[in-house]
């Protein structure tokens, strides 16, 4: 395999991996804090269907990013109120935010721009498109550098940057802030942050909400950037291999990075069955990768290769003592 | 103490939650410029305005109902099976695989075969993350969603390899050979002169289903085993004090959970489509969690949930059929009920707690606890 080829590859995994990589960190804001979410992939896809069916309205993408972002947060709202306030079982909550956000984007999609559940192709300023960074042509003829800078930095969309300096950003906020402090101490020990006097309802709503921000922005990648447009069921699974990321690096900020990208490379490769039998000789079947993150996450979660310990009191509703 | 009445519990509280869903999605089909109470009448009239609209909706109740006891045996081992499709996909194969290179004699032996091998597959596919759970801490909710995927990717494997017979471009079994064809309702309802239940796919197996009903609550309320397995899910430490063994109880009830979850194929594999295709379950493992849900996790209650939710699928149909709503209302309409009899349960139940304590309190004002009692 020459340079280019794996520059593409590496460019493709990088390109699939930014859903992952924002959804997994939605995840782990909503884990940390004690609240399980297995309702990322209904985020998401409620986000990529208001983003896309916004954005071709107004004929721009910003706004059309921050419609997602506002449906992804009412899903969020929705999983709080059930899973904090009433205290109810947030796996099911989870269960049922995915189905509501299947059904209602093809039923809205169906009759606002009647075409099969689906929006209208995107273009233009309704999508986001690649940037090119500077000096990225004129570097572009220097041997290893130019082209590692060419294909595989330069020329993506403003997201999959946002996305990449959310990673350092989420890792400042949970290690060095009070407020990460407080929000890790929820998921741990909700009662200890209580007797010092933090609102525990307080802490758990802002994860809540702030995965439900992420979960917007990875839902509009997809239809406005990844895509042009919103296409039925297009999360395709993605907010559960996000889930299977969040395992996989253990609740980390670091390895959330580590581990999505690890996914988008196996995602990057499934399209690429020709590349396999040219570099191995032998052809690996597609299946076997789409299921690779799931088996990978299973032995993992298994303690075969290293413990997973999920956050001590996640799942668990807080009953303040009387 | 219980402070609401057991009537309250189980009646009163599901048909709170399902009136709750049903007046949002009449919104939501006012919303989109349909009218609800027209929609409503489209759907009873499609679904059980005929017998054949009977047989669709008997079918689909089928399907449900194994995946709603599944959901709901595991439930009351405080286990939630979310696995319940990856289980019916293996059930699907295992179903497949004995139609396939078995040669029945007759469809009732070929009934059995089938039954214990979709058991067997569907079990199987429990198992491991049941052992997950109980022996290495695994959270049973997450490796069954992991287990639905590889599932879903294996069957994509075998059928478009191993399983497809040569010649062949689409990505499914061979057909069934004749003897394994289950009598459908048709067959067995039809007199010389008028055809009942033509063409609609419901079939031997719901009897079967209901057989299974009964048997699952004969285990949870009139065995030792079912006795162990409620106590585990009311307190595991309590259970462990009493010398139950939790790993006993994980794998025996996700064991159980599996096996019926792959008996389903029985009625969509064998007994509908007569071979094994892509995607064959449509979503019915994840149904199972409402109507569980609905059901209060008992056999009863999934009965009926079940029958209700075949209504709702069938209903849906013909209204996707008939007017420009699309089919996945109905994935709304249950995403609602899972909702508010699952998550939000505590939103229905605690205003109810306040009324039956007021009323309590009010029809007793006199009696005053003396230091004795």
């Amino acid at each position: 395999m020459d340079l280019l080829t794996l520059l593409q590859l590496l460019d493709s995994t990088v390109r699939l991996a930014t859903p992952l990589l924002l959804a997994c960190i939605a995840g782990l804001f909503s884990e940390r804090a004690g609240i399980f979410d297995i309702g990322l992939e209904g985020k998401m896809l409620a986000a990529a269907f208001l983003s896309a069916a916004v954005a071709y309205t107004t004929g721009n993408v910003w706004v059309g990013l921050l419609a997602g972002i506002g449906a992804s947060l009412l899903l969020s709202a929705i999983h709080g109120v059930a899973s904090i306030t009433f205290r109810g079982n947030q796996l099911i909550s989870g269960v049922a935010i995915n189905f509501l956000a299947a059904g209602l984007t093809v039923v809205i999609a169906q009759s606002w721009f009647g075409q099969g559940g689906r929006t209208p192709q995107l273009a233009g300023a309704a999508r986001f498109n690649p940037i090119t960074l500077p000096f990225a042509d004129s570097l572009r003829d220097v041997p290893v550098i130019g082209p590692i800078y060419y294909e595989l930095i330069s020329g993506h969309t403003a997201l999959v940057y946002i996305a990449f300096m959310i990673v350092p950003l989420t890792w400042w906020v949970l290690y060095a802030t009070r407020f990460g402090l407080r929000l890790r101490a929820v998921g741990e020990n909700p009662a200890a942050v209580d007797t010092a006097g933090v609102s525990v309802v307080g802490m758990r709503f802002a994860a809540v909400m702030i995965c439900g921000v992420l979960c917007g922005l990875a839902g509009a990648y997809l239809a406005t950037a990844l895509q042009a447009g919103f296409t039925k069921d297009m999360s395709a699974g993605r907010g559960y291999i996000a889930l299977a990321a969040l395992i996989f690096a253990k609740w980390k900020p670091w390895p959330c990075l580590g581990a999505t990208m690890l996914f988008g490379f196996l995602q990057a490769l499934a399209l690429r069955p020709d590349l396999i039998q040219r570099t191995l000789g032998f052809s690996v079947q597609t299946q076997l990768l789409d299921a690779l993150p799931y088996i990978l996450t299973v032995v993992i979660l298994a303690g075969f290769v290293g413990k997973a310990i999920p956050p001590k009191a996640g799942g668990e509703p807080y009953v303040k003592e009387r | 103490m219980d402070v609401i009445p057991k009537w309250a519990d189980v009646v009163l509280i599901p048909v709170i939650s399902l009136l709750l869903a049903a007046i949002l999605s009449a919104l939501v089909i006012l919303a989109i410029g349909e009218n609800p109470w027209e929609a409503l009448k489209l759907m009873v009239d499609g679904a059980v305005g005929s017998t054949y609209g009977w047989g669709y909706t008997l079918y689909y109740a089928t399907n449900f109902i194994f995946t709603g006891l599944a959901v709901a045996i595991a439930f009351h081992a405080k286990m939630f099976n979310i696995g319940g499709e990856g289980q019916a996909v293996l059930g699907g194969l295992g179903v497949a695989l004995l139609c396939l290179y078995i040669p029945w004699p007759h469809w009732s032996l070929a009934l059995l075969g089938a039954t214990a091998g979709a058991a067997l597959f569907g079990a199987g596919w429990a198992v491991i993350p049941a052992y997950l759970q109980a022996k290495r801490g695994s959270h049973i909710v997450i490796t069954t969603i992991m287990f639905n995927f590889i599932a879903a990717a294996l069957l994509n494997y075998l059928l478009v390899g191993a399983l497809k017979p040569a010649g062949s471009m689409e990505p499914s079994t061979g057909k069934f050979p004749a003897p394994t064809h289950l009598p459908s309702f048709q067959d067995m309802f039809s007199t010389a002169d008028t055809v009942m239940f033509r063409g609609a796919p419901a079939n031997v197996t719901f009897f079967v289903a209901i057989a299974a009903c009964v048997a699952v609550w004969a285990l949870i309320w009139r065995t030792r085993l079912g006795y162990e397995l409620r106590a585990f899910g009311h307190s595991e430490s309590a259970a462990k004090y009493a010398g139950i063994s939790p790993t006993k109880i994980i794998m025996i009830s996700m064991t159980i959970s599996g096996a019926l979850a792959g008996m389903m194929a029985i009625n969509n594999v064998m007994g509908e489509a007569e071979r094994l295709v892509l995607n064959a379950v449509e979503g019915a493992g994840f149904i199972g969690i409402a109507v569980a849900l609905m059901g209060r996790s008992h056999p009863f209650g999934v009965f009926l949930s079940a029958i209700l939710f075949g209504f709702l699928y069938q209903g849906g149909a013909e209204l996707a059929l008939w007017t420009s709503i699309p089919r996945e209302l109905i994935v709304v309409i249950q995403a609602l009920v899972i909702l508010f009899t699952g998550a939000l349960d505590n939103m229905v139940r605690m205003p109810l707690e306040k009324f039956f304590l007021a009323r309590r309190r009010a029809a007793k004002p006199k009696t005053k606890l003396t230091p004795a009692e």
